[in-house]
């Protein structure tokens, strides 16, 4: 056996054993940290990195796709076929279907299956005896995961109408690329259910082989009308994942501070081993030991903890992204675009990020005190005394140096986002709780200083005794404080962000939402799929009586300079006497709203407006119709409906490019006085056997703010991890607090302390942490609430919030965290109070 | 009846699976005003037995009986409230908390035990040790010497009528050693206090009135001084 490992082995592992629970509390601390990031790394990849538009499903081995706003006209495949090259087109309907009309929205992909060329390229296992059924109604062939057999019968919603299709045959995988949840049907059919007669969604081209698919490109353009796009194959997948791209990062950036928290205590677990090896450490380096071997000594205790902690983090964080990809997925949904998670896999890629970054910030949080044990010169550190470690406080350069970060943070906070990405803002925030952790020191020394005689006045001599202890260890005591500070202003600073959010949201949906009752096709909506109803609903309930006036809404999902968008069509003059849409400060609402309707004018969202950098008075460029169309934007309103954001026109405007009038979303005004029910049994009557839904304005609002607070459930739960971590954190330390502190709880029990008292030092020192860590992390957490609001979310997804205390959620999240700290203290004090002061007090 | 009855006490400890037969059938009794000494080498007993009249540890059999209490007929709580009211402790190493001045050391033992007026007392007792002007000063601040006498007032603060001490001189030199036991006498004598200490050296020893010698757990010869 090696010097080294003998060395590592007696000095190092012995004691971590002797000290089982604080060890498993430590790797455990670790290993949280890292499993919040493996989680969030995975599920992210899942739900959103790996992300594959699937209406791009079943493309075959084409290489280019023609599309444009709105769709094509069928008559441009007949041109497209005449043209001198060998190309090979297949013409496509994309739509998503609900089978039984719940549950996910599945893709409903129309293809030439006689015709099509990826025909050859998936297998399907029609038999004739099945291939008989077809006469009988509408044959589909559909993925394995939908677990639907051949033969069998299956009503299917499509926009506004639920009918009965039969399953032809069972689609086997393709190639590589997943197919499982998708429905195929011939594309007569496709174009008959989904309303798109004489239309398709996209034409797939394999171009001919000897020249690069760009040229084809740009030969095909030459032929082609200017209001169609000819984009590589996988371009509408390209366009998602760069828009969830800021999304993943900002989850990401979320899941860190759980290892930042957990890097806080490792630094604490390394500090008390230093402290309490000090006597070795000085015999050591007496024995002839180097300062090198005390370095790499320390660091490799760092290391053990590191390796134990991150690979129990990969395990369960891989077990985490189960539940993680579940949220994930449902916000992807619900914000951006249907999508199903990929399966999860522990990759390569994220076991070495996930290993990575646990042993590189432990290693990078034990450098510090594992640095100062080196350069103990022998004699101090073998001489009596120095029990407590001590934590440099030159207070006021401490002070001047947090001060500078605060300052750096502060113009860091003002530069703009680096592609898309907040950068600077996440390194402001990393500098603030720098400047927070290098201001604790006085802080607790304030509050020492400040409350003893209040403190032992209220709570007794033990709170007295807790506070001087506190100060007395005032390295410790800070780095648990910064440590669970951080937690906590994580909690405040989410907290304040998604309150703000939701009040924001809440007040805009009440300014938004003026119409009585609304209408759209059932299924599950999504921001990217806009199913039409028959557009003789609306037209027959602007008829009923009772109905004051009925607002129609079309939208389209589109492509704009590279990124996903919605081209919408409203009634301009109903948003404007209805007092709904708010613009942004200085613009003329109703003179907007007047002007929207009388030409190619547009009105943009506020994240589409920061997206492409856009103003009022700008131009939008917009391919419809046959032709490049340009729209002045008279202004730019609020929204927080999805992601990517809108481009509206007057709904005239719209029909005149895109004259198909099935409305979207459909808004009933009703007659003052009316009673809603009686307006709503008749529109049920003239909905009739059609699979419409019909929400009175509470309850779409209801509605709303379920899917809003789905959507950061996940930060919810790396909340949770992040505190978690820091209440481990928090009783580990106090363990350690009491072990290395047994003489003074003995000495306690000579001088007459009983049981309760002793139990209630520790709790008190437990309580006195949380207190301060609560404060400390409140502050901090309200600071970077405004960074989280007006930056970094600003930066990302173009969001105006307005700022709000959500009180309620704050005092429920804080007051748990505080009973958890106090909590945490519960096990040290047992261990405290059962310890033989006989013993402890004649320990040399 | 005695302060302090100690009849027939065994105390045996359990080091892993082998019984250590640390006192045999000890008897003893001590009386307000009484200056004993337990001499004896290391390892004989002393601190076992110290730790049984301060109601801190229960004899295997036999009895100790402390101000009419017997120790082995008590809870924890009550053997706690024994101790604050009849015992006080001095160590070989002081044992003051770093973290408290002075003052704040003495005041301790009267804080825990709810006492009003624990500062006045507090004040008091230093004075007594001739230490008032040190009150505010944390113990790294002071001597060894200035050390044992604050923990001297502290043991005091309560007004106990037993003082145990565990070797109080042990880390101190001889002259100042002297100094301290000197101190002790007259501030037991002036409060009425018994006073029972355990040291290993001869001269200590010869300041006591009375000397009870221990050899392996067993009392070896009780000699009076005086």
């Amino acid at each position: 056996m090696s010097f080294e490992w003998l060395l590592f082995l007696r000095l190092i592992l012995r004691p971590l054993a002797r000290e089982p629970i604080r060890t498993a509390l430590a790797i455990f601390a670790v290993a949280l940290g890292v499993s919040a990031v493996v989680a969030i790394d995975l599920a992210g990849q899942a739900a959103a990195g790996s992300f594959h538009s699937s209406l791009e499903s079943l493309a075959g081995n084409s290489d280019l796709q023609i599309t444009a706003p709105g769709g094509l006209d069928e008559r441009l495949l007949g041109k497209l076929v005449q043209l001198p090259y060998a190309f090979q087109f297949a013409p496509r309907i994309e739509s998503f279907a609900f089978i039984n009309g719940k549950g996910e929205a599945v893709p409903f992909i129309g293809l030439d299956l006689i015709g099509h060329a990826a025909q050859r390229e998936f297998a399907t296992d029609t038999s004739a005896q099945q291939a008989n059924l077809l006469s009988e109604g509408y044959p589909i062939w559909v993925g394995q995961q939908l677990h639907l057999r051949a033969g069998e019968r299956v009503p299917l919603l499509i926009n506004d109408t639920l009918r009965t299709f039969i399953v032809a045959g069972i689609l086997k995988p393709e190639k590589e690329k997943v197919v499982e949840r998708v429905i195929v049907a011939d594309i007569g059919l496709a174009q008959e259910v989904t309303g798109k007669l004489g239309k398709l969604d996209s034409i797939d081209v394999r171009t001919p082989q000897g020249k690069p698919a760009v040229d084809w490109r740009t030969i095909l353009g030459s032929t082609l009308p200017a209001s169609v796009s000819i984009d590589p194959q996988g371009a509408r997948t390209q366009e998602y994942r760069k828009m969830l791209a800021a999304f993943r990062l900002n989850l990401r950036a979320l899941s860190y501070i759980a290892l930042i928290v957990g890097a806080f205590l490792i630094y604490n677990t390394i500090s008390i081993s230093v402290v309490r090896r000090r006597n070795e450490i000085g015999v050591l380096r007496a024995l002839g030991g180097t300062r090198r071997m005390i370095l790499g000594g320390f660091l490799a205790e760092a290391l053990f903890l590191a390796v134990a902690g991150s690979s129990a983090g990969l395990l369960i964080g891989r077990f985490l992204a189960v539940g993680a990809v579940k949220l994930i997925g449902n916000t992807v949904q619900s914000l951006y675009v249907s999508s199903q998670p990929a399966p999860i896999h522990l990759t390569l890629a994220a076991t070495i990020t996930g290993l990575g970054l646990g042993l590189g910030v432990s290693l990078l949080a034990a450098l510090a005190p594992a640095l100062e044990a080196s350069r103990i010169a022998p004699v101090e550190a073998m001489a009596r005394g120095r029990e407590e470690y001590s934590l440099a406080l030159r207070s006021r350069s401490v002070s001047l140096w947090a001060l500078l970060l605060v300052a750096v943070a502060a113009i860091l906070c003002k530069l703009p986002a680096v592609r898309g990405r907040p950068v600077f803002a996440y390194i402001a925030v990393v500098l603030l709780i720098a400047a927070t952790a290098a201001i604790i020191p006085s802080a607790v020394y304030l509050l020492a200083g400040t409350t003893h005689h209040v403190l032992q006045k209220l709570l007794g001599m033990e709170a007295m005794l807790a506070l001087r202890a506190l100060r007395g260890s005032i390295g410790r005591t800070s780095v648990l404080t910064a440590a669970l500070a951080t937690a906590v202003a994580m909690t405040t600073s989410v907290g304040i962000m998604v309150g703000s959010f939701r009040e924001t949201v809440r007040v805009w949906m009440n300014h938004q939402l003026q119409a009585d009752l609304y209408l759209r096709p059932a299924g599950s909506p999504g921001a990217d799929r806009h199913p039409t109803m028959d557009p003789e609903i609306a037209d027959r309930i602007e008829r009923l009586p009772g109905v004051a006036a009925v607002d129609r809404f079309r939208a389209y999902r589109i492509s704009y300079d590279g990124l996903p968008a919605t081209l919408a069509g409203g009634e301009s003059s109903r948003v404007r006497d209805s007092d709904a849409t708010t613009f942004l400060p200085g613009e003329d609402r109703d003179a907007i709203l007047s002007k929207l309707p009388t030409g190619d004018y547009a009105v943009v969202s506020e994240p589409f407006a920061n997206e492409h950098n856009v103003h009022a008075g700008s131009i939008l460029q917009i391919p419809l119709a046959g032709a490049v169309r340009r729209f002045r934007v008279l202004g730019i309103y609020y929204d927080y409906a999805a992601g990517g954001g809108y481009i509206i026109l007057d709904r005239r405007t719209l029909l005149k490019y895109l004259p198909d009038p099935a409305e979207s979303n459909v808004a009933v005004y009703l007659k003052r006085g009316v009673e809603a029910g009686a307006v709503r049994r008749g529109i049920g009557r003239v909905i009739g056997g059609r699979a419409v839904m019909v929400f009175s304005n509470g309850a779409l609002r209801r509605g709303a703010l379920q899917v809003f607070d789905r959507t950061f459930r996940i930060t919810y739960a790396l909340e949770a991890v992040a505190v978690i971590v820091a209440v481990m954190g928090i009783a580990g330390a106090l363990l350690a607090m009491v072990i290395d502190r047994r003489r003074e709880f003995a000495l306690l029990r000579f001088l007459g302390a009983s049981q309760l008292q002793v139990r209630g030092i520790i709790l008190c020192e437990a309580g006195l942490l949380g207190l301060l860590a609560n404060a400390i992390g409140l502050i901090l957490g309200a600071i970077l609430s405004l960074i989280l609001i007006f930056v970094i979310n600003k930066q990302s997804f173009g969001w105006t919030i307005q700022f709000h205390w959500p009180a309620a959620l704050l005092l429920t999240a804080l007051t748990g965290i505080y009973a958890a700290t106090v909590l945490a203290g519960l096990y040290p004090a047992r261990t405290a109070v059962r310890m033989n002061p006989i013993e402890m007090i004649h320990e040399a | 009846m005695a302060l302090l009855e100690v009849k027939n006490v065994t105390k045996v400890y359990h080091a892993g699976s082998a019984p250590v037969l640390a006192l045999r059938e000890i008897s003893l009794d001590l009386d307000s005003g009484d200056f004993v000494a337990l001499a004896g080498k290391s390892g004989c007993g002393k601190s076992t037995l110290l730790n049984l009249c301060g109601a801190m540890d229960f004899p295997t059999s036999g009895e100790v009986i402390l101000g009419g209490q017997v120790t082995s007929n008590l809870t924890d709580a009550g053997l706690t409230r024994l101790r604050r009211e009849k015992v006080g402790f001095i160590f070989q190493s002081f044992q003051l908390i770093h973290t408290l001045t002075a003052v704040e050391n003495v005041e301790l033992p009267l804080l825990l035990a709810h006492r009003s007026g624990a500062r006045a007392i507090a004040a008091e007792r230093l004075r007594r040790v001739e230490m008032k002007e040190y009150a505010h000063r944390f113990p790294h601040q002071l001597s060894g010497g200035q050390q044992q006498r604050v923990a001297i007032a502290r043991a005091l603060a309560g007004n106990p009528s037993l003082l145990l001490a565990d070797e109080p001189t042990g880390n101190l030199d001889s002259a100042t050693g002297d100094t301290v036991l000197t101190l002790l006498r007259r501030t037991a004598h002036e409060f009425g206090v018994a006073v029972l200490t355990a040291t290993h050296s001869t001269e200590s020893a010869a300041m006591f009135d009375r000397i009870v010698r221990m050899r392996d757990g067993r009392i070896a010869e009780a000699a009076v001084l005086l």
